[in-house]
């Protein structure tokens, strides 16, 4: 493996590829075949768990009819697009990475895909994860780890690294993750993508398996800020299968990326700057805001008193979540069934002890704790109320900025393997990008740049609950004029 | 007894006759064939998510507002965590510490006292399902699931530790389930579990405060098990307690075969359910106006009703508790009464002729054939003298199998009363002629006699002859 192989250069923009199809300047089913031929290509990459190639070439077939007919065609006709495999599809199977969920075919499919298909874009497979998204490198897979295409040697991030490395070798045009804790703004970070964790009930979870319930989000992998505009443009919006998605307008995202943002106030939290942050991330991050600052746009020093819990209160709310969304995979009813077992709690201990990775029965055992009797009120409940004052500081804080620029990761990608025997430095690979996830407000993480040794950097922008124009009218900016 | 007294609670949960399942648009029905109705909510399939049906919510406050509870117009849902083949999610979605109704009462009558049971709550959950053992599709030493049920909704109606006696148990359930029906939110059927009940029961000293340690009590599907199982309970705490023993905090199943109760689990085996906020609803809010429209939406409830019943028809208590033991029954007495206002009379037929029918056949007044405008008739035909009650009785039998009128089947099956006494005259001549060795016997002091005459009379009359005129000339007669 070459360790210094760059990304495929981007062919097209998801905008270019819906004009040449519908045009007819561009062949649907030739347009799916180039992908699927580099899917096979980058195999060594390791992004795709399941392919949909026959699936693909059908829809794309039955696009270009459509097209011929001179059927109205959707918002995202032919564009290429892979989902993480904790997202269902009708007919595939939905594996989380774990080797729990082996052989389980979903039998329905998520109100985002179900909205893209609506869209007419082309689904070509399912990505590498770490296993039900806990992890941030991509190695907590039942599948091996999948590869930074930057420099193979190294993780692409997590937990949707399959879906960053299938956007950045250019073997989809964009893709879909989730966000947990930084799971989609981390590894878009190290492969050099945009990625969106949008606001929380912005997009719809029906349909991808719950890691942290309340912090989960869906959100695009994508290389430009335009094509993350049109994908959450799509998937936004209010469904009636999912109570907590919000009953609220989606605005018109690409037309507002066209705004100026001059009136944008920024805030900066100076204090992230200083521990455990590497320099050419600060010093690339401080150069950006000081060109914003010279190009007219306001520029504050804020604090957010309680960031500094952020990690700790997020590690014990999502990981108390995650032991009870986890408790449905005991073998019973579907997946991975241990053999062997004398009796039902046997079975149950056998099927969990085999099926889960390390990572995930550690979160299961942390969490299971942290919800016991006697343990509550100084766990789950203290880390409740960490959240809410982490939400009160970002309240405090919009009335009077727009959007906040900080790093996405405190450093760029690093080696498979390197952290994998300390848990506690990879938990703090999401000290950024935690925080958005525990307020339930928007974040995204657009490439400024790179390291020394030319691995990505990303700049990571937040804004207000619902206010993703103003975070994507500030990223499409500073991707056109400053990167 | 005399040395302890029992302190009992009641929890007690009704699955609620919405049409769909609380959370999501499987059909809430009993009896389908298994896992049919079922959907990737209420199996628990990966990434699947609850919203909840407002119906059920509605159905729950009714219960709580017929209950005397306090609503809250904020609530919200908890997950319950532990591990069942039947609990698919490995979670039940229930309520913890933010219940929609609480604070409640009902007063209960046992015995001719009177006594006020608190209700600390009524919260909304969901169903498990089923593990199938006992079916001849099931083979040895294997269980299936069926999952059919999860997802029904449930209330869970918790008392306060006020009840005292077995009788008054059994008389709080009862009460709670005709409220039930009268709402309309609950069949009430103990047998099939669409009404179950646990009860949580400890002693103390006559005399003192000091609660002592409680069992629960689970697996009683009628009032009588539940009457059972805790006397059963009270003797078994009380021989421990009286041998110098420690009641052991436990969870007990009652088996109505064995009419013994067996423990299940222990305190050291007791589950840590790990209550915390279900992430996946959002705390619903119901306003103050709903409230109210549901308030004025209720129906007469049962002791009020009863209670009117004896006011405003002066019936006996008797009849009022009868007669109000459904919704269905006390309509059926006054739409009656509204025809006729004859309302003993209308009260004696329901609970002698027409319950009669019910327990025949199994069934209930919903299903009765005569409408109340013809019992109306019926009895109406009876008050005035036109039938005599054996003729009522006949038109009766036949008007359950036809749809003729009272009125058509009086003169077709010949039963109009004939009060005409030239007639009836005629006939008591020709019986007097006919037995004159008993009209001998009668006249010499054989009084009894008397019912014979007035049976032949009314057999060549065919039935038609009035009693009292018949009686009264007959005596005459014997007399002369």
């Amino acid at each position: 493996m070459n360790p210094k192989k760059k990304k495929t250069p981007v062919k097209q923009s998801l905008s270019e590829t819906v004009t040449a199809i519908r045009k007819g300047n561009l062949d649907p089913v030739a347009h799916v075949e180039s992908f699927l031929s580099e899917i096979k290509e980058h195999a060594a990459l390791n992004s795709f768990v399941t392919v949909c190639e026959n699936e693909s070439l059908a829809k794309a077939e039955l696009l270009s009819q459509k097209i011929k007919q001179g059927v109205p065609t959707g918002r995202l006709s032919g564009t290429v697009i892979a989902i993480k495999d904790n997202i269902n599809l009708t007919g595939y199977p939905t594996t989380c990475a774990s080797r729990i969920l082996n052989s389980y075919i979903s039998p329905y499919t998520a109100t985002t895909v179900k909205r893209m298909q609506a869209e007419d874009a082309i689904i070509i497979g399912k990505t590498n994860m770490d296993e039900f998204a806990m992890g941030s490198s991509t190695e907590n897979s039942v599948y091996g780890p999948a590869a930074n295409p930057y420099d193979t040697r190294r993780v692409p991030g997590g937990s949707s690294g399959g879906s960053a490395v299938a956007v950045a070798a250019g073997m989809a045009q964009a893709a879909l993750g989730s966000d947990t804790g930084g799971s989609i703004r981390q590894p878009a970070a190290f492969t050099g993508l945009t990625g969106i964790k949008p606001t929380y009930g912005r997009v719809s979870r029906y349909g991808l398996v719950a890691f942290a319930s309340s912090f989960d989000q869906i959100g695009p992998l994508t290389h430009t800020v335009a094509d993350a505009a049109l994908l959450l443009q799509v998937i936004s919006g209010y469904d009636r299968h999912d109570s907590t998605s919000a009953n609220v307008g989606v605005p018109d995202y690409l037309q507002s990326l066209e705004q100026e943002p001059d009136a944008l106030r920024i805030g900066v939290p100076g204090k992230f700057f200083k521990t455990g942050l590497s320099k050419d991330i600060s010093d690339r991050i401080n150069e950006l805001v000081k060109k914003l600052e010279s190009d007219g746009l306001t520029v504050i020093d804020i604090d957010l008193p309680h960031a500094e819990f952020g990690i700790a209160a997020y590690y014990i709310l999502a990981t108390a979540e995650a032991s009870s969304n986890l408790a449905r995979y005991d073998g019973i009813k579907y997946g991975y069934r241990a053999k062997g077992a004398e009796d039902l709690t046997e079975s149950y201990q056998k099927t969990r002890h085999e099926g889960f990775g390390d990572e995930v029965k550690r979160r299961i055992m942390l969490g299971t704790y942290v919800l016991s009797a006697g343990y509550y009120d100084a766990y789950y409940r203290k880390a409740q109320q960490v959240r809410q004052l982490i939400r009160n500081d970002f309240d405090a804080i919009y009335r009077t900025i727009d959007c906040i620029v900080l790093p996405t990761t405190p450093t760029t990608a690093f080696k498979i393997g390197e952290k994998l025997d300390n848990p506690l430095e990879m938990y703090l690979s999401d000290i950024y990008t935690v925080l958005s996830n525990l307020a339930g407000n928007c974040s995204m993480s657009i490439n400024c740049g790179e390291d020394q040794v030319n691995l990505p950097i990303g700049l990571q922008i937040m804004a207000d609950a619902f206010q993703e124009e103003k975070m994507l009218r500030l990223a499409y900016y500073i991707e056109k004029n400053l990167v | 007894m005399s040395d302890f007294e029992a302190i009992i609670g009641l929890e007690v949960h009704a699955q609620l006759l919405t049409e769909t399942k609380i959370f999501c648009n499987c059909r809430n029905i009993f009896g389908s064939a298994p896992n049919l109705n079922t959907c990737p909510v209420c199996l628990g399939l990966p990434g699947a998510l609850p919203v909840l049906n407002r119906r059920a919510l509605e159905y729950g406050i009714k219960m709580g507002l017929a209950t005397n509870c306090d609503i809250a117009t904020r609530s919200i849902f908890a997950r319950k965590n532990y591990f069942y083949p039947d609990l698919p999610k490995g979670y039940q979605i229930s309520q913890y510490d933010q219940p929609i109704c609480s604070n409640g009462w009902l007063i209960i009558e046992f015995e001719g006292y009177q006594r006020k049971i608190g209700i600390n709550r009524i919260h909304l959950e969901e169903d498990a399902g089923k593990s199938v053992h006992d079916e001849q599709y099931v083979a040895a030493d294997t269980s299936l699931i069926d999952l059919n049920r999860c997802g029904t909704p449930l209330i869970e109606i918790v008392s306060e530790p006020d009840i005292r006696h077995p009788g008054e148990a059994v008389a709080y359930l009862k009460l709670l389930r005709q409220i039930l029906q009268y709402l309309n939110i609950c069949d009430g059927n103990m047998e099939e579990g669409s009404l179950r009940c646990d009860a949580n029961i400890s002693l103390r000293k006559t005399g003192t405060n000091t609660l002592g340690t409680k069992t629960e009590l689970k697996n009683m599907n009628s009032f009588r098990n539940v009457e059972r199982a805790i006397i059963f309970e009270i003797n078994r705490q009380q021989n421990i307690l009286l041998d110098g023993g420690n009641v052991e905090q436990a969870t007990l199943l009652w088996d109505a075969d064995l009419n013994e109760a067996r423990i299940m689990r222990t305190k050291e085996e007791a589950h840590d359910y790990r209550y915390f906020p279900e992430p996946d609803l959002v705390p619903f809010e119901v306003s103050d106006v709903h409230i109210a429209d549901l308030k004025a939406s209720l129906p007469e409830l049962p002791q009020n009703r009863k209670s009117r019943f004896q006011e405003q028809y002066q019936l006996p208590e008797y009849d009022a508790d009868i007669l109000t033991a459904t919704r269905e029954l006390a309509d059926y007495f006054e739409e009656v009464v509204q025809e006729l206002n004859q309302p003993k009379l209308v009260s004696n037929w329901i609970m002698g002729e027409i319950l009669r029918w019910i327990n025949e056949n199994n069934s209930d007044i919903t299903r009765f054939p005569i409408q109340p405008v013809h019992m109306a008739e019926l009895l109406n035909l009876l008050a005035q003298n036109e039938i005599n009650s054996n003729a009522a009785k006949k038109i009766f039998q036949h008007m359950l199998k036809s749809e003729d009128t009272p009125a058509q089947l009086v003169d077709r099956l010949k039963l109009r009363q004939v009060s005409d006494e030239g007639y009836i005259e005629q006939i008591i001549e020709q019986i007097l002629k006919d037995h004159p060795a008993e009209v001998a016997a009668y006249r010499n002091g054989k009084d009894k006699l008397i019912g014979f005459f007035v049976g032949q009379v009314m057999r060549a009359s065919k039935g038609q002859a009035n009693p009292q005129i018949l009686t009264e000339l007959l005596k005459n007669k014997l007399l002369q």
